[in-house]
């Protein structure tokens, strides 16, 4: 086991280093230009965006561009922003705290919300709670994030005023008011976010659960007399919660990528927004910072989800 | 738990054996497929989703024969005649009238219009051929691709799987706008010329696209789902009885795997649908004059208080389709999955 | 065994909970060890009620903005948002009114050919500066900073957005403490350029002395300057997050500190127009947003609802359709679009004179601008001076197609054509739901009379950047029409209008880098251009620039299309904000008020 943990994360740095430049490629060979707002400016002529083009390093050909990058970063200097001509990571840093609350607690409820329902959608399959939950699933996920968003602001922001519109950022939660302001403000993201997240969960848990309610250790354990709610609790639930526990693992990534479509609605301002915008303004050190901490998040718990596949699953032997 | 599993495990190789059986004597008048659209047919949520999704396909390719002339000569009822001759879709997407600017349901347009009056009935119509073509063509690609990949890392382990897997690592991590603009630019006019068409060049994109970008998810659940099946005793007993690798992989461990390979597709249809819209945000997919239904919710949300239909027809209409390739998803799970097959 | 196993799987859960958990509350902890926390803003609210006007001194000014504020330094901005964000804090000499005047900031007055600031001869200009100015550190502002400014952005290696406000400068010299001359490298009838608007606010010497050339953006302590530079504004930095809020406190060494209302400022940023326009209209979370480019049956009913008024006037520029002189045939391969390809049909001057008739100018105003923009003939509209009353545009259907018949270009089908070529026209702009729309009407538009377009958008960071790689950028122009808005930068025309000279042509000789991406090309409008050069004269340089934009519209070689107004809203309870063409939507920003 170890062994294998040890092997795996070694395959994980050369793994890094490709994907470190892949993505160095597409984001420089991309068309953009950080300059593009200015394009038809005559006052910044196009001789003023080449001198600011030279001190953004980008007159380099890029492999030349990516072996800089990647020396700096071995000195832990992700490089400087265009936008703010600042260092990227304290961007990140800035940014982060927004992302977790939001993004996170919507995770969280996500999660908590989607197996109790997958399986009470499996067991009690096509009764009328399987069905309703099989309705509001699809409503979460073939309506579009910033659909419900806008539902939601319209509703209970702007005709209803129970929450703001404008998130605050630098709401400091010292207090019983602060705090109160806190939760209001995030209540429409996170709902939105919660809707459909909960959407897919639930639908995976719910095939998960069916899969194993089927399978003849089930009938066996029900022959032997054991009651239902034990068979569903021990025995298919532990079986089926082995997916699903890896799906939530590599779920967890994403929640660092933030949420780009709410965070930009409601103005929570956390990486996704950050990121967004990055692309938007061609911000390539911002972009690539944000990228590369994904890849290496989603690397480490592709290993994570592994390793707990393995631990609950005996069956799967690490070669 | 060993014994419970074991079992589990034993109870499952007859049904690997019966497959074998079948698979060996194609002679025999039930066959697997046969079987299958028996005990699909069984399903009446899966028939009704079957049947709504072609209704849905049926009206958007045919329904505009009949339901364009009968709008033209309305609107030259009216006073708002078609500015050319020609009575087609094409016309009647792009046929303007302020004088009926965001209006609600009518006779004359049953699904109002739009902020230039252009027909919403019409418009969708229209995208309900793009949308559909292109939700079911990426779903497919997607999937596939997914399903290979996952199954041969999973089934193979080892170097297979490490390169496979890192590989799915690297696309994940991928940032897809502005790699997305970087395949356009790098192959859209290749890729018309290919295909000689703009149309057919700018449908191969757009699909490539959205399935090579969303195949990730669904390679590793097959992969997972691989990795514990490929350890039970009917894989053993296939393997003992000299089925080949493909074979097994396919026609043995991919059947029981089948259940979350259908929720990933019945996922991938809608977020297809969804994407595509995205995409024609980025400039780079269909021409911004092609009304499809995620471009019609997208472009309709602003006037969600104004006029809330013009993104509420075509998000039902996207919900519906969704809903019912769920449903026929279910229906084929059930139909397909060898352990109910008694 | 399958009991242990439940339980390892419950403590998991547990311990995964507890990780999303305390990541969650982390950051809800995080702001509280911040620095400096709630305290600050009181003090300052103290003194409010010993000033005695009837408006309650004092409080907050939130401002929003859809783009985000990046960098306080407007020298390395890369946007409007950065110059207005630096506004707060930083002022130049003089700034633009609403009106187009000069009104005086740190100068204390305008130099002008009568007061003998400017040079007759058009060599020089001579700044005296108010005395006795403060920066919000309690230093002297001296004639010093302002040569530092000119020397900051002088230098390439700084790499300033701004440094083209300051090339023409030859030398600046210091008369006394508190004038300053200016010497041009060439005579010029533009006296204002430095120094002035946007373009031309002052940094501190002391503060950015070490960060002239590349240090400006790569080392630390520049870095640190650029996110929170010390001003001469009303207000001072409190705290700053690039791409997302700044909030300003009040700068206690303004000169007319006991003038300025708010106590507090706060931009800002994220999110979209439409949103912006609803908290300030709709529920009053904002005093002030900035730049509502929404379409007119959005933004009518939020304006509607009575809590807001919006800001319009003046130019954001002139959207307008550019003609393709050249060809963008994809079969010419090296040689698309390059200025020696003509364009097969719309080098006939009967093809542009129809599209320009057969455009609906007014259904594109009332229909998707609407209080945001007025239809227009001309490019040149501001300022006032300026916009030519000689041209017109009204829309003909049945001229438009006169004319086609009359050139030869008959119908075959729906589509003209002549001698095999037919009027298939590619319509290209930047992805934007206004000119989607403006795009459907001008298709149906041309094909009343015969042409068929087919429309193409672009991603906007593409369509406007300067890469000479992409087929998809203004400049290249692999289409035959094309959308955008610009507009002059300066009261004067003069580079505006460069724009059209044949030695502006965009070509794969200067890497498609001209600012003539139609490539027109017309030895007449050259001469006039040459003396305008040369012209010192405001009235005869007014009327030339008049003779240039009515010989480009009447030529065809634009199609001018739109004024727009984008408007800003505002409180109905905030008095101050003004509409401005020339300068930033906030510069004024030191005497808002609050009204009961």
């Amino acid at each position: 086991m170890l062994q294998y943990i040890i092997r795996r994360i070694l395959i994980a740095i050369p793994t890094l280093l490709i994907i470190s430049f892949v993505i160095f490629a597409v984001l420089a060979l991309a068309p953009g230009d950080p300059l593009a707002q200015f394009a038809l400016n005559p006052a910044i002529p196009e001789s003023t965006r080449e001198l600011i083009r030279i001190q953004f390093g980008l007159d380099q050909p890029w492999p030349v561009r990516y072996v800089r990058w990647l020396t700096s970063l071995m000195r832990g200097d992700w490089g400087f922003s265009f936008g703010t001509r600042g260092p990227v990571i304290d961007l990140i840093w800035q940014r982060l705290p927004q992302t977790l609350t939001v993004v996170g607690t919507a995770y969280l409820i996500a999660v908590v919300l989607a197996i109790p329902i997958g399986i009470i959608s499996a067991v009690k399959q096509y009764s009328i709670f399987d069905n309703v939950a099989t309705f509001f699933a699809f409503v979460g996920f073939s309506v579009p994030s910033f659909f419900t968003g806008l539902v939601l602001m319209l509703v209970f922001a702007i005709n209803l005023k129970w929450f703001p519109i404008v998130y605050n950022t630098t709401l400091q939660v010292v207090d019983w008011d602060t705090f109160t302001q806190q939760v209001r403000q995030m209540t429409l993201p996170v709902t939105v976010l919660v809707v459909q997240q909960t959407a897919a969960l639930t639908r995976f848990m719910r095939s998960s659960m069916l899969d194993n309610l089927n399978l003849d250790y089930v009938r066996t354990a029900r022959a032997k007399g054991l009651s239902d709610r034990m068979v569903v609790l021990r025995h298919v639930l532990v079986n089926s919660l082995i997916p699903v526990v890896t799906l939530i693992a590599l779920g967890i990534p994403t929640i660092f990528a933030g949420a780009i479509i709410t965070e930009n609605l409601f103005r929570v301002n956390g990486l996704g927004a950050l990121l967004i915008t990055s692309i938007n303004n061609s911000d390539t050190p911002v972009v690539m910072a944000l990228t590369f901490i994904f890849a290496i998040l989603t690397v480490v718990f592709n290993l994570i989800a592994d390793i707990l596949y393995g631990v609950l699953d005996p069956r799967v032997r690490y070669s | 738990m060993s014994e419970i599993e074991l079992n589990g495990a034993v109870g499952l190789s007859p049904s690997a054996r019966a497959q074998q059986m079948t698979s060996r004597l194609p002679a025999k008048p039930r066959t697997l497929l046969s079987d299958a659209w028996r005990r699909f047919r069984k399903h009446r949520l899966a028939m009704l989703g079957m049947f709504v999704l072609l209704t849905l396909a049926l009206v958007s390719f045919v329904g505009p024969y009949f339901y364009i002339p009968r709008l033209a000569a309305q609107l030259e009822a009216i006073g708002s005649p078609f500015i050319q001759e020609r009575v087609d879709l094409q016309t009647a997407i792009d046929h303007l009238d302020f004088m009926n600017i965001l209006s609600g349901p009518t006779a004359i347009h049953p699904f109002g219009t739009d902020d230039l009056g252009r027909d919403l009935l019409a418009r969708a119509l229209y995208g309900g051929r793009v949308s559909l073509l292109v939700g079911l063509t990426a779903m497919a690609i997607a999937i596939s691709l997914g399903t290979i990949i996952g199954a041969t890392a999973g089934f193979f382990g080892g170097v297979v799987d490490q390169i496979l897997m890192r590989i799915t690592d690297l696309f994940l991590s991928l940032p897809v706008i502005p790699l997305t603009l970087l395949v356009v630019y790098l192959f859209r006019d290749p890729v018309i010329k290919a295909m000689g068409s703009p149309e057919a060049g700018i449908f191969t994109i757009v699909v490539t696209v959205i399935g090579c970008l969303a195949w990730m998810s669904t390679a590793r659940i097959v992969r997972a789902s691989f990795l514990s099946l490929k350890e039970k005793e009917f894989v053993e007993a296939a393997t003992a009885l000299g089925v080949s690798r493909p074979a097994i992989m396919f026609r043995h461990i991919l059947p029981n795997a089948i259940g979350p390979i259908i929720v990933a597709a019945t996922l991938e249809v809608g977020s297809a649908i969804i994407t595509e819209s995205t995409l024609s945000f980025l400039g780079v997919g269909f021409p911004p004059d092609t009304p499809t239904w995620g471009r019609l919710v997208t472009d309709g949300s602003q006037y969600l208080q104004a006029a809330p239909w013009l993104a509420l027809f075509p998000g039902a209409l996207i919900f519906l389709t969704v809903l019912s390739i769920n449903f026929v998803g279910d229906g084929l799970r059930d139909a397909l999955d060898p352990r109910s097959r008694l | 065994m399958s009991h242990k196993r439940l339980w390892a799987w419950m403590t998991l859960m547990a311990v995964a909970a507890i990780i999303l958990a305390a990541c969650g509350a982390q950051q809800q902890a995080q702001p509280t060890a911040a620095p400096q926390p709630t305290a600050a803003p009181q003090p300052t609210a103290e003194p409010a009620p010993t000033t005695p006007p009837a408006a309650q001194k004092g409080g907050k000014l939130t401002i929003l903005y859809w783009q985000a504020v990046t960098t306080l330094n407007p020298h390395l901005a890369t946007g409007t948002k950065d110059f207005d964000g630096a506004t707060v804090i930083l002022e130049p000499l003089a700034r633009y009114n609403e009106k187009d005047e000069l009104v005086p900031f740190l100068a204390a007055e305008i130099p002008t050919v009568e007061n003998g600031g400017v040079a007759p001869d058009g060599t020089s200009v001579t700044w005296k500066i108010k005395p006795g100015l403060k920066w919000s550190d309690g230093t002297d502002f001296t004639v010093d900073d302002v040569i530092f400014t000119w020397q900051y952005c002088a230098d390439p290696a700084t790499a300033c957005t701004t440094k083209a406000s300051f090339d023409p400068i030859a030398n600046i010299e210091k008369i006394d403490d508190t004038t300053l001359k200016i010497t041009w490298k060439e005579p010029t009838a533009a006296p204002y350029i430095s120094f002035v608007g946007p373009q031309g606010m002052i940094l501190q010497k002391k503060q950015f002395e070490n960060c002239i050339g590349a240090a400006a953006s790569t080392s630390a302590e520049c870095q640190a300057a650029n996110l929170a530079p010390i001003g001469t504004n009303a207000w001072k930095l409190r705290e700053f997050r690039p791409g997302d809020t700044v909030i300003y406190e009040r700068n206690p060494f303004f000169r007319d500190a006991d003038k300025v209302f708010f106590d507090e400022v706060e931009i800002k940023g994220g999110g979209d127009a439409t949103s912006a326009a609803r908290a300030v209209c709709e529920t009053g979370e904002v005093d002030f947003a900035w730049n509502l480019q929404i379409p007119k049956a959005v933004l009518e009913p939020i304006l509607a609802s009575g809590k807001c008024d919006a800001i319009a006037g003046g130019s954001f520029g002139v959207e307008r359709i550019v003609v393709n002189f050249s060809n963008p045939d994809p079969a010419l391969g090296d040689k698309r679009s390059e200025p020696d390809q003509p364009h097969p049909f719309l080098t006939d001057p009967a093809v542009r004179r129809a599209i320009s008739l057969a455009i609906d100018r007014k259904a594109i105003d009332d229909q998707l601008y609407g209080p945001t923009g007025e239809p227009t003939c001309n490019v040149l509209v501001v300022p006032a001076s300026v916009n030519s009353p000689n041209t017109k545009c009204d829309r003909n259907v049945e001229e438009a197609k006169r004319i086609l018949e009359e050139a030869g270009w008959k119908l075959n089908g729906s589509v003209r054509e002549k001698n095999g070529v037919k009027l298939i026209v590619t319509f290209q702009t930047s992805i934007n739901t206004l000119r989607q729309s403006s795009q459907a009407i001008i298709k149906s538009n041309l094909a009343e009379i015969g042409i068929q377009v087919n429309v193409k958008a672009i991603d906007a960071a593409v369509f406007f950047s300067g890469d000479p790689g992409n087929p998809d950028t203004l400049n290249k122009f692999y289409a035959d029409l094309q959308m955008y808005t610009n507009g002059p930068s300066s009261t004067d025309p003069q580079q505006y209008l460069q724009g059209w000279t044949c030695a502006e042509r965009a070509s794969s000789a200067n890497q498609w880098n001209g600012n003539n991406d139609g490539r027109y090309c017309n030895p007449e409008y050259d001469a006039l251009f040459e003396q305008l050069k040369v012209e010192l004269d405001p009235a005869r340089r007014a009327e030339l620039a008049i003779k240039m934009n009515d010989l480009l519209v009447n030529d065809g070689a634009i199609i001018p299309l739109i004024n727009r107004r984008t408007p800003n809203a505002k409180l109905k309870n905030l008095e101050g904000p003004t509409f401005n063409t020339f300068d930033s939507s906030i510069w004024n920003i030191a005497t808002w008020r609050r009204v009961p």
